[in-house]
């Protein structure tokens, strides 16, 4: 138990380290959820599941396809896809 | 003001009061003047009245243009800079005073850590040692949340309400606009984009086990894990899933904007009258006894269980709405 709560801060810490490297917009949504998903693991070994109900629901689902949808509306996606999943990080030409 | 006072010998106020101090015959007299008829002015006369009336109509329309292109000259070179200097100065009272205010509040709360805080001693041990009998809730988070601290649960809503109407005014689009609608890479039945069955079919296999693991979070919110809010951010995520699978325009056609916020708003209003008559018969020491029924049943614990359905269906439409907004510009 110990062991695995060592194991899921360290890729906590990894995952929220690398949410703000990736260059990949889609990526780092991606990574989010992923730490949404670890996070509410914790809350379970912490002995809390309302909140690790909530945060699964919030964090990994509807808030990823909120910035889904986001990416989708500002037409990133499409052009990640273009890129050869290369990702667009910058606000190019419209 | 000359225009009233022109008026006046003439008017009805006049009369009445010349009545009162001269008696009836004053206003007998004053009536036969007024029925003589003024002399008719002449063809000539008229006519010049008529020129002096056009000239000042003239020179009243140049006067006016001219006020207006002042008018216009001024907003763009200086008013538009007062205007600005005046916001940010009102801006700066405004934050500055809620500041102020807040941090009054925050000084007169007890210290943070002191021991005889009640948040130290009395409050925590009396959530634990007789939330379940006070509230009926098994579930401690609920009972607390949605009785002793419900009031802070009716804010969340309300910034959850706030929330969604302003997605709105900023992304709504216009009914026309929403005809030719950008071709979302979400879409499912869009057709040029991820048309794809598998993903179709599997969602809606799946919708019905997260929409009935939705309700069931939120209507046993008192006595598992969970509750209206977790349990209506399942039941929006369901919502969303079914309308990239099942096609936009059905669940649109059943979750109108209408529809959805006369929801919301009931919900609140029913959630904000609830709690009403609960802390004032509580303030005033009226007893109000809600059946709290056996612990772990469906219906026990007062008020918690609608309370708790206000709130996850006041979230699931939130959700779903964002989303909608999101994708569409509508719901």
């Amino acid at each position: 138990m110990n062991l695995l709560a060592c194991l899921l801060l360290a890729f906590l810490l990894v995952c929220a380290v690398s949410v703000s490297f990736t260059r990949s917009l889609l990526g780092s949504i991606i990574l989010l959820m992923t730490y949404s998903v670890v996070m509410s693991v914790l809350w379970i070994l912490l002995r809390s599941p309302d909140l690790a109900l909530t945060e699964a629901a919030v964090g990994a689902g509807v808030t990823g396809i909120l910035f889904f949808a986001a990416l989708a509306r500002l037409r990133a996606v499409d052009r990640a896809a273009k890129n050869g999943g290369k990702g667009a990080t910058h606000a190019e030409d419209q | 003001m000359p225009k009233i006072n022109d008026r006046y010998p003439a008017s009805a106020h006049k009369r009445v009061s010349d009545w009162l101090t001269n008696g009836f015959t004053g206003l007998d007299r004053e009536m036969t003047q007024a029925e003589t008829p003024p002399a008719a002015p002449s063809a000539e006369a008229a006519g010049q009245a008529e020129d002096a009336f056009q000239e000042k109509a003239r020179r009243d329309r140049e006067r006016e243009s001219d006020l207006y292109a002042r008018l216009h000259h001024w907003s763009v070179t200086r008013g538009e800079r007062q205007a600005r200097l005046l916001y940010r100065f009102l801006a700066v009272i405004v934050c500055g005073g809620i500041v102020f205010f807040l941090l009054r509040t925050v000084s007169a709360l007890p210290a943070l850590g002191r021991v005889d805080a009640p948040v130290n001693n009395e409050v925590s041990y009396r959530y634990i040692s007789r939330g379940p009998e006070e509230t009926g809730a098994v579930n401690f988070v609920s009972g607390m949340i949605l009785d002793y601290r419900a009031f802070d649960t009716l804010g969340e809503s309300s910034v959850l309400f706030l929330a969604s109407c302003a997605v709105m005014m900023l992304l709504r689009l216009d009914r026309d606009d929403a005809k030719g609608p950008v071709p979302s890479p979400l879409s499912l039945t869009g057709g040029d984009l991820h048309g794809d069955d598998i993903l179709r079919a599997s969602s809606l296999v799946l919708f019905p086990v997260i929409a009935l693991f939705g309700a069931a979070v939120v209507l046993n919110g008192h006595s598992s894990p969970g509750g209206g809010f977790a349990g209506g951010a399942i039941l929006g995520g369901a919502l969303m899933l079914l309308s990239n699978a099942a096609g936009e325009e059905r669940v649109s056609r059943l979750i109108t904007e209408r529809r959805a916020s006369l929801a919301i708003f009931t919900a609140l209003l029913f959630y904000a009258g609830a709690k009403s008559v609960v802390f004032y018969t509580g303030a005033n020491g009226i007893p109000l006894d809600i059946p709290l029924g056996e612990p772990f049943s469906i219906l026990s614990a007062g008020l918690i269980l609608p309370l708790d359905m206000c709130v996850g269906l006041i979230v699931a439409l939130t959700m779903y709405g964002f989303y909608r907004l999101f994708t569409k510009g509508g719901y």
